[in-house]
């Protein structure tokens, strides 16, 4: 059985933490080549809904397939098709971005030697390789943590808030990025509160407020209006 | 894959250690300043109380053993980079076997500054029989590191980590203290005891044994959220 999969299915997929329901019978249905953005106020379940594709969350109900396998019967193979950009960067403030790219990427049982130079160059990193992350702006952190994600050249590509703190050209960039990922069938899901970033980058958009999906819809212009009229302002 | 990734986890943990020097320090410092004080207190006119030797020198092990387990994993806490750890494509217990083996080598290295210290202030002859101590030290080590890092990672979402890792640790904990107290105290009989020291590092390997085990087993399931 092949260790790739096309497709990501969402089906009723509940998840609370006590009395708090961060996510209730959530259904979605993505494919390779879609950018999904994932849009919603402060606290809808966003977040809660990346680390559950990311394998790090479990669903109190509810199934999550991978082409046509749940993440337990995966195991490690699994989690080499995903890269996670969370909010939190999972970066070691006290390595240098070079340090902190070999490390993961020998993780991943890559070639540093062959991945490590052409991620710092994309990430604008090369003159700074060799500093330590402690001493990088924000902006500077995001780019290196993007790289980082994307190292192993995932299938499923899972970012909260990729354009944190990032300049005008670094977004366009980054963006350039996403739609070259979808394009070479990779399944993204951006989660974001910038409107105007999103639109025209997505390909889907679903609104999901309190943990329930309250639209899953084909990408249009004109997100901002969208937003307000399912979510309010 | 499993060993690999052992290695990668320990080599990472060394080489933020060797920049920062933050946990072997306040380590030392930590462990030292506690066998100073029971030094202070308890040697008087240069005797020292028969059979303290043994219970200091693993009251120093196990408070800096705490303070070194807290420090290593509020690093990982940072940046949430365990998160990032446990989505790696390999097996999840292989993380927990990297962090163990880089807080029995950073305790280790504290042991050899204890051991000397502890012989020197309490006059004690830890040298006698210096392969038997070896190993009890290594055993009891082991057998702490081993349910200390399993509470460490569990604990490190939890916002009164620093609480409730010594209330959870030193119980199930006691096993080993009393192994490496009463092994320590047979070598340092005069003469040594050595079959009573033996019998209390087979304990002591049983001990690690049975919670190297169950933490491999359950680091998994106690890791996803």
């Amino acid at each position: 059985m092949s260790d790739d999969f096309d497709s990501v299915r969402l089906t009723d997929v509940s998840r609370h933490f006590g009395r708090r329901r961060a996510l209730s019978r959530l259904s979605l249905s993505v494919r390779a080549g879609d950018v999904l953005g994932l849009l919603g106020p402060n606290g809808a379940g966003k977040s809660t809904l990346l680390g559950m594709l990311a394998t790090l969350v479990a669903p109190n109900s509810g199934e999550i397939l991978y082409g046509d396998r749940p993440a337990r019967r995966w195991g490690p193979a699994l989690r080499k098709r995903i890269g996670l950009l969370a909010h939190e960067l999972h970066l070691y403030a006290e390595l240098t971005a070079r340090q902190n790219l070999t490390f993961f990427a020998e993780l991943y049982g890559l070639d540093p030697r062959a991945v490590v130079d052409a991620a710092l160059e994309r990430a604008g990193l090369t003159e700074r390789a060799d500093d330590d992350v402690a001493g990088f702006s924000r902006g500077m952190r995001q780019r290196l943590a993007l790289e980082r994600a994307l190292l192993h050249r995932p299938r499923l590509v899972l970012l909260d808030e990729p354009f944190t703190g990032l300049d005008d050209r670094s977004v366009g960039a980054v963006s350039d990025r996403l739609r070259q990922l979808a394009a070479q069938g990779g399944i993204v899901f951006l989660a974001t509160h910038d409107l105007d970033l999103a639109d025209g980058l997505v390909t889907r958009v679903a609104l999901i407020r309190d943990g329930r999906l309250l639209s899953d819809e084909t990408a249009s212009t004109g997100l901002r209006a969208r937003y307000r009229a399912l979510v309010g302002n | 894959m499993f060993l690999k990734v052992a290695f990668l986890v320990l080599r990472k943990d060394f080489a933020i250690e060797v920049k920062s020097r933050e946990i072997l320090y306040t380590t030392l410092l930590f462990a030292v300043s506690c066998v100073l004080v029971f030094a202070f207190a308890l040697v008087k006119e240069g005797e020292a109380p028969p059979d303290a030797a043994p219970a200091i020198l693993w009251i120093a092990i196990m408070f800096a053993g705490t303070l070194a387990l807290g420090r290593t994993f509020e690093r990982e806490r940072y940046g949430e980079t365990l998160r990032a750890l446990l989505l790696a494509p390999a097996p999840r217990p292989a993380l927990y076997v990297g962090k163990l083996l880089g807080i029995v080598l950073l305790l280790s290295v504290a042991e050899l500054v204890l051991v000397p210290l502890v012989a020197f202030f309490f006059l004690a002859p830890f040298f006698v029989k210096p392969l038997l101590m070896a190993l009890l030290l290594v055993a009891g080590t082991v057998g702490f590191a081993a349910v200390g890092t399993l509470f460490a990672a569990m604990l490190m979402r939890v916002r009164t980590r620093d609480v409730l890792l010594p209330i959870l640790l030193y119980p199930i904990t006691v096993p080993v203290i009393i192994g490496g107290v009463r092994g320590t105290a047979a070598l340092l009989a005069s003469p040594p005891d050595e079959v009573t020291a033996t019998m209390w590092l087979a304990i002591l390997v049983a001990f690690d044994t049975v919670f190297v085990t169950l933490a491999l087993w359950t680091f998994e399931v106690l890791m996803t959220e």
